[in-house]
């Protein structure tokens, strides 16, 4: 990278479970919350930002320019830029990614990387059949013509469409996609409610010290993430029925994510932009790396990022002792534990074209502020979430200190990326 | 609003109001604005401190129509405001002069017109009968401040020996602009301090980097805004819970929001720290934040008592002690100002409010003892104590209740938010060298506490 792009802030809105307190909230509500109150902590108002880059999962047809709309209705200056990407679950990272190659390159000196979604909002279409319907009568040139196509609608026709939570080319949820992981790769049932706990208790142990302060500003009188539940415990976790893997299944609701609502950003720059405008760098963004597996040829869906870590490390000449810190997304308890198997394992890791195993992770280096089973994970939010979380985590234990965040994708997609404090 | 306070404010409710009367309640001038009417000075000696302090606050002035004994001399049409210089009053029979000028301007001041005296102060070695005049003329300004109509006020000003026009033209402008529109019956000192001669300024703290406690919302948002009109660079804190107003507010101004709360052990610290990353220090430290949890004593426990009195009070010590400390980064510059908020129910005591009264008492008390000792640093320390004033907390007392309280002041209604925060722009003012270990009250002479 030629421009060093350091992480200077960011701002979400506490998250909270989809129908819950930000039921009435639309995506372009959330981000424009999250855009507003990172202005303000950094004392952009009315300030002109390089660019903005956001995205939401679920997205409503009249949402096609969702993040510039956003920063219209924010306090950023109305000359600031803004697109719109989309990446799955890993949509956050992505603009992150965006943003930071650009400043980078020389092409931005500042950008915020944002990402909302709501499972509250989410869109409902309607049938193709009527879709097509509607389209020809709007073309049609007569009366005769308008009711002709009209008198094709079938009842069938009319039943809403709900936004497909399947994969589309095999037909199974991500839960399902995961429960297939769980059991190829042995992960018990007390493996997951321990990191399920474990993510509940570093989470409200951040939230006590006062961590989020900075990171994040209330939304509808909620103050702090609502689904996050300090007095978990294992024993408790370990009474919840099976949600995915039939009977016998161990994933059940308190170690896989809810459907969450929330926004997220955070602001990037050169180190010059930061020093003009009084911002202190906390890291660096050092690299990262995507990639992707053969799910319909029956590979893990949500293992994609292990290959992008092992060639990012390779690349950068790093291995895992060499990070300080991991941020691996909790899309279920057993994507953790099932992509730390992976890291340590020899034959999977070479047939991902890698010298070797990864490495196997000290769990004390883990989410040490929680991560998203107690969070939430309001798909495209969850990127911008980690990425200033982690480059505080960072900055507090001094310069030198790395990251890397993980994030798992549908469509058998990661984006993995590594940041070093400053 | 409830079906009585419906009834209250419509249109046969007001007939009927007036009638019983409860007129409506005058319309007061605010902001930057000076009387409408001429300003008449009224010396009662050679002195010509106040015409050269009027000279950099930039009026003219009229000749004043004393009352010689004639039958009720007045003044043809209504004048601004009246400014009498008794700073060479120090005898009783001096006095006289004062009653001569006072009673045609009483009758001629236009509506939310201004009355000021500004006289020497006691206690400083004139002996006892200039103590005795110094005192009386107290009594003069708060009976006049009663008397007066249509929201017109009374202060006096007690200028030290020494004090120069530079060192007076911030507080003559206060007073006399709407700025003091709620301040009325008051008075408090200025002292020598060498501040530079420089004409009233409209924007007096751009670029100064102001902080301000609970600024989210009411009072504080409020302090935030007005400061931040004068040119202040502000730093509005409130606690996480707090935010999203917050935001909205630092937004609208363009400053920057500090979620922290004002109790824990680092917050002076960090708002430090937020400082010093802008490579500044701090001009004003405004310690709005503040709680009430109200029962009567009998009901009161440990808990309700500690946390007002933190909040309300320990805590701006704490980040007093840090900023104050020259090696903090980030901290009070020096010929800086400290901004406590204490309260009328604090002065005067209030059923129900012992923990508050001992934490507003205890600001007061706070700003005069740490103003002389502040001094070489040309640090000034001083509190407004507001009254009754309209915000989301006070809108929450019964309807009645709340009537009552409202009108329970010579100005016959509630203060904004936005006249403490005026009063704390004045205070905060650089030209305001001169004021300090001052309580000036923001209550409209409120029964209480005045």
């Amino acid at each position: 990278m030629h421009h060093k792009v350091v992480v200077v802030g960011g701002n979400r809105i506490p998250f909270a479970k989809a129908g819950g307190p930000y039921a009435q909230a639309s995506n372009h509500d959330m981000l424009t919350a999250a855009l507003d109150g990172l202005v303000a902590r950094t004392g952009l108002s009315g300030s002109r930002v390089g660019e903005v880059a956001g995205g939401a999962v679920l997205k409503h047809p009249n949402d096609f320019n969702l993040t510039r709309e956003a920063v219209l209705s924010s306090a950023l200056s109305p000359l600031t830029p803004a697109c719109d990407l989309q990446q799955a679950c890993a949509t956050g990272l992505e603009t992150t990614m965006y943003i930071a190659n650009k400043i980078a390159l020389g092409q931005l000196d500042s950008g915020i990387a944002a990402g909302v979604d709501s499972a509250s909002d989410a869109p409902i279409t309607v049938s193709d059949p009527l879709r097509r319907i509607l389209l020809e009568a709007s073309r049609a040139r007569s009366a005769k013509q308008r009711i002709a196509a009209f008198a094709k609608i079938r009842p069938s026709h009319l039943a809403p469409l709900a936004p497909r939570v399947a994969e589309p080319r095999t037909g199974l949820s991500m839960g399902e996609h995961q429960a297939l992981t769980t059991t190829r790769w042995g992960i018990t049932r007390e493996a997951q409610d321990e990191l399920a706990a474990a993510s509940h208790h570093r989470l409200a142990e951040a939230w006590d010290r006062g961590f989020f302060d900075d990171l994040v500003t209330p939304y509808l009188r909620v103050a702090k993430d609502a689904l996050l539940r300090p007095d978990t415990s294992v024993e408790r976790l370990a009474a919840l029925k099976p949600a995915f893997g039939g009977p016998d299944g161990t994933m059940t609701a308190g170690n896989s994510t809810a459907l969450s609502d929330g926004a997220a950003a955070t602001l990037l720059a050169t180190e010059e932009w930061a020093a003009e405008h009084h911002l202190t760098p906390w890291a660096r963004i050092v690299d990262a790396e995507v990639a992707a597996v053969d799910h319909p040829a029956g590979e893990d869906l949500l293992l994609a990022p292990v290959g992008a870590t092992g060639r990012l490390l390779a690349r950068q000449g790093l291995t895992v002792d060499d990070i300080d810190l991991f941020e691996i997304h909790e899309a279920f308890a057993s994507t953790v534990l099932a992509t730390l198997e992976a890291w340590q394992d020899e034959d999977y890791c070479r047939d991902l074209g890698l010298d070797g195993a990864i490495g196997t992770l000290d769990r004390a280096r883990l989410n040490v502020a929680g991560s998203s089973l107690a969070v939430g994970h309001p798909f495209a939010a969850t990127g911008a979430r980690i990425v200033p979380t982690l480059a505080k985590l960072l900055h507090e234990r001094g310069p030198g200190s790395r990251g890397l965040i993980s994030v798992c994708a549908a469509g058998g997609q990661g984006v993995v990326a590594i940041l070093e404090a400053v | 609003m409830g079906a009585l306070e419906k009834a209250f404010y419509s249109p046969v409710g007001r007939k009927v109001a007036a009638k019983a009367g409860l007129a409506e309640p005058p319309r007061l001038r605010r902001g930057r604005e000076f009387p409408r009417g001429p300003i008449v000075l009224a010396p009662l000696g050679p002195s010509t401190l106040v015409e050269e302090t009027l000279a950099l606050v930039g009026r003219a002035f009229d000749a004043p129509v004393v009352d010689a004994g004639e039958d009720a001399p007045g003044y043809g049409d209504r004048i601004g405001a009246l400014i009498v210089d008794a700073t060479d009053v120090a005898a009783v029979a001096e006095l006289e002069g004062l009653r001569a000028v006072l009673r045609p301007a009483v009758r001629g001041v236009e509506r939310a017109g201004r009355i000021v005296v500004m006289a020497r102060p006691g206690g400083v070695g004139g002996g006892w009968e200039a103590d005795a005049v110094a005192r009386a003329l107290d009594g003069i300004n708060r009976t006049v401040a009663k008397e007066l109509r249509g929201g017109a006020t009374s202060t006096l000003i007690y200028a030290h020996e020494g004090v120069t026009p530079a060192d007076l033209v911030s507080t003559l402008g206060f007073v006399l602009q709407g700025r003091s529109a709620f301040v009325d019956g008051q008075a408090w000192h200025v002292r020598p301090a060498a501040t530079p001669e420089a004409p009233l300024a409209e924007r007096p703290l751009e670029g100064k980097v102001c902080v301000v406690t609970g600024a989210a919302r009411g009072i504080g948002a409020a302090i935030a805004r007005t400061l931040a009109r004068d040119g202040a660079v502000i730093v509005a804190v409130d606690i996480p819970m707090a935010g999203e107003g917050l935001a909205a507010v630092a937004n609208e101004i363009g400053g920057t929001a500090l979620q922290l709360d004002i109790t824990a052990d680092d917050a002076g610290a960090r708002i430090a720290a937020h400082v010093a990353a802008r490579g500044e220090r701090i001009h004003a430290m405004v310690h709005n934040a503040g709680i009430t949890r109200d029962k009567m004593l009998v009901n009161t426990d440990a808990g309700r008592w500690g946390s007002v009195v933190d909040v309300n009070l320990a805590a701006q010590m704490r980040i007093n002690a840090v900023l104050l400390d020259p090696a903090t980064e980030g901290g009070l510059a020096d010929d800086g100002r400290i901004i406590g908020v204490a309260s009328t129910s604090g002065l005067a005591g209030n059923k129900g409010q012992t923990n508050y009264a001992a934490s507003k008492a205890g600001v007061a008390g706070l700003v005069i003892a740490m103003a002389p000792d502040l001094a070489e640093r040309g640090i000034t320390v001083n509190a407004v104590a507001p009254g009754f004033i309209e915000t989301d907390m006070t809108a929450k007392i019964p309807f009645v209740q709340r009537e009552v309280f409202r009108r329970s002041n010579s100005l016959s209604q509630g203060g904004s938010p936005v006249d403490v925060a005026e009063t704390i722009g004045y205070l905060v003012d650089p030209a305001s060298q001169g004021v300090t270990g001052q309580v000036v009250r923001v209550c409209g002479q409120n029964l209480v506490g005045a």
